[in-house]
């Protein structure tokens, strides 16, 4: 009795361990579009990109299509922080350094190439029961993930305790949430709901009539109501358009003027190949 | 024709071999990833501290360990009464026909998917708890409900066999002395039946402790120690599959050595769990 006990506690392990070895392996097929580039010069070199963890995954979905495209390119996609991109990008570490938020004040002397590739928006979700809350402020959703407003009675809904759902620790959204919203110093209630998908957030907010989270804007759909965040809907247009305000731009910087090879990248990102790669889970920006 | 026997005992073998070197193997992995970081954070700031913020270099995982312990504890409570009772009825009250149509659906049960009890108790069995009891559904309760049924077949069967097991003179000697079937079942076949029944237990707790898919949809992942069981919880198999998406440097390595706590824990359990085992045998 001892060894199945044994074998099942090894078994989960084992499954933790294969799954915890794949993270880096999901890379799409892109359709070949050789032919098309034929009567172009044949490009080669190597690009370096450096930066946000948030923009990795797609730079590196991109990057692949890219050398499939042109196989004598080699791109090389590293991690590192929004920051490390800015600053790589300056420095010259990196070709092309990658940030998933707006150049600060004390970053913009640098004269950086500032390349929008792609934007995030994050919708805050409640229960399509929820009828009496359609519209919320960025302060109220702060205070609601603080803990200083634990009542749908505070922003003008029914005496209803909010169940408060959130990501887990090390997700992109919740990232970028905690960026956006939160700020420096404020901290997440312990009590929060933990689900850990953008759908399992979804199905959450969906059963529960009294629940409020928030999940990738492309994630939407009729089972739950998108909230006005100050007044404005959440749709890729306002996103697009700066005035939804929970959503952060994708650059791609460069020191100097793009050339060669990596302008022939960034090309490619904003073309239709590329935003169409941008637009399975992010926003297009063209 | 010896040399032909040679060749199936050596395969024979190496299979056998396969299997404990994974076993090993695995191990060795879980505890060379896992064992440096519980050492550098110290052991009692691993096991001792309700602090999870792995980004914040924060990893106190004793909510996730009492989180295991009170969902597999809420599970048995649960589920064992119900399991032994039915093990009881088909092995000895029950008529052939009854138990044809009861026993398949244990083995059904036992053929459901994890993820398919966790769907099933997000969508119903969450917001009952929501509407009927403090809380928001999300809760050790949910979590202990669904686990209870899911070891329901393991108990019974295991229960099953052992009461089935029990020699016929036990029964018609006490019989023969005037106890009503009730008495023998109580007084004679379920001692005489006490060590299968405490294995089916450990191997329901096994189940229970390692389950993670259906405890991750309906426990609410929370890390904070609950106060009461309509409180969310997160389970040590919860934290390793709900973060392991993203995890990457201290983060990663953090949720091995979850693995290994997982591991030494199912160990110790066990261990007094065998313990047990014996002694009701040694009584018997």
């Amino acid at each position: 009795m001892q060894k199945t006990a044994l074998v099942l506690g090894l078994l989960i392990l084992a499954l933790a361990l294969v799954f915890t070895g794949c993270q880096q392996s999901a890379v799409k097929q892109i359709p070949d579009e050789s032919n098309e580039s034929g009567s172009e010069e044949k490009l080669s070199g190597s690009i370096t990109i450096a930066g946000s963890t948030s923009v990795q995954p797609l730079a590196e979905e991109l990057a692949q299509a890219f050398m499939e495209k042109y196989p004598d390119v080699k791109i090389d996609v590293q991690g590192g922080g929004s920051s490390v991109g800015v600053q790589s990008a300056y420095e010259g570490v990196a070709d092309i350094g990658t940030a998933s938020r707006e150049l600060k004040d004390k970053e913009k002397p640098y004269g950086l190439h500032e390349h929008v590739i792609a934007k995030d928006g994050i919708a805050i979700v409640v229960n399509p029961a929820n009828k009496a809350v359609n519209d919320i402020t960025m302060e109220q959703i702060k205070k609601i993930y603080t803990g200083e407003i634990t009542n749908w009675k505070q922003l003008g809904g029914n005496d209803a305790k909010i169940t408060v759902v959130n990501r887990e620790e090390g997700s992109g959204t919740r990232g970028a949430f905690t960026e956006i919203v939160m700020g420096k110093d404020a901290k997440f209630r312990d009590d929060c709901i933990i689900q850990p998908s953008n759908g399992s957030v979804r199905q959450t907010v969906a059963t529960d009539p009294n629940a409020l989270g928030f999940i990738s804007m492309g994630m939407l759909n009729d089972s739950v109501k998108g909230l006005k965040v100050n007044g404005v809907d959440p749709t890729p247009e306002n996103v697009v358009n700066g005035s939804y305000k929970i959503a952060r731009p994708f650059l791609m910087l460069t020191k100097d003027e793009p050339q060669g090879v990596v302008k022939a990248f960034l090309d490619f990102v904003c073309s239709e190949k590329g935003q169409e790669i941008v637009g399975k889970e992010y926003i297009r920006v063209k | 024709m010896r040399a032909y026997e040679r060749f199936i005992e050596i395969v024979l073998f190496l299979f056998a071999i396969t299997a404990v070197l994974t076993v090993l193997l695995i191990t060795f992995f879980v505890f060379r990833e896992g064992l440096p970081i519980i050492f550098s954070e110290g052991i009692l700031n691993f096991v001792a501290s309700t602090e999870w913020a792995p980004l914040s270099g924060k990893f106190g995982i004793l909510s996730m360990i009492l989180g295991s312990v009170q969902v597999t504890l809420g599970a048995i409570i649960l589920g064992v009464p119900i399991g032994v009772a039915c093990a009881v009825y088909l092995a000895e009250i029950a008529d052939k026909h009854i138990v044809q149509i009861v026993r398949p659906g244990i083995e059904l049960l036992a053929g459901i998917p994890s993820v398919v009890y966790g769907f099933f108790g997000l969508s119903v069995l969450v917001p009952f708890i929501r509407n009927h009891f403090p809380g928001n559904g999300f809760s050790i309760l949910a979590g202990s409900i669904i686990l209870a049924i899911m070891i329901l077949p393991t108990v019974i069967n295991i229960s099953e066999t052992s009461i089935r097991s029990v020699p016929e003179e036990y029964k018609s000697g006490s019989l023969a002395l005037g106890a009503s079937h009730w008495q023998t079942i109580y007084r004679v076949i379920l001692p005489a039946a006490k060590s299968g029944i405490i294995t089916s237990v450990i191997l329901g707790m096994g189940r229970a402790i390692g389950e993670t898919m259906a405890v991750i949809m309906v426990t609410g992942n929370v890390t904070k120690v609950a106060g009461s069981i309509f409180d969310p919880v997160r389970t040590l198999t919860g934290n390793i599959a709900i973060e392991m998406g993203y995890a990457a440097g201290d983060h990663r390595l953090a949720l091995f050595a979850t693995g290994v706590v997982l591991f030494v824990f199912i160990m110790v359990l066990n261990l007094i769990a065998t313990f047990f085992a014996q002694k009701a045998g040694e009584i018997k």
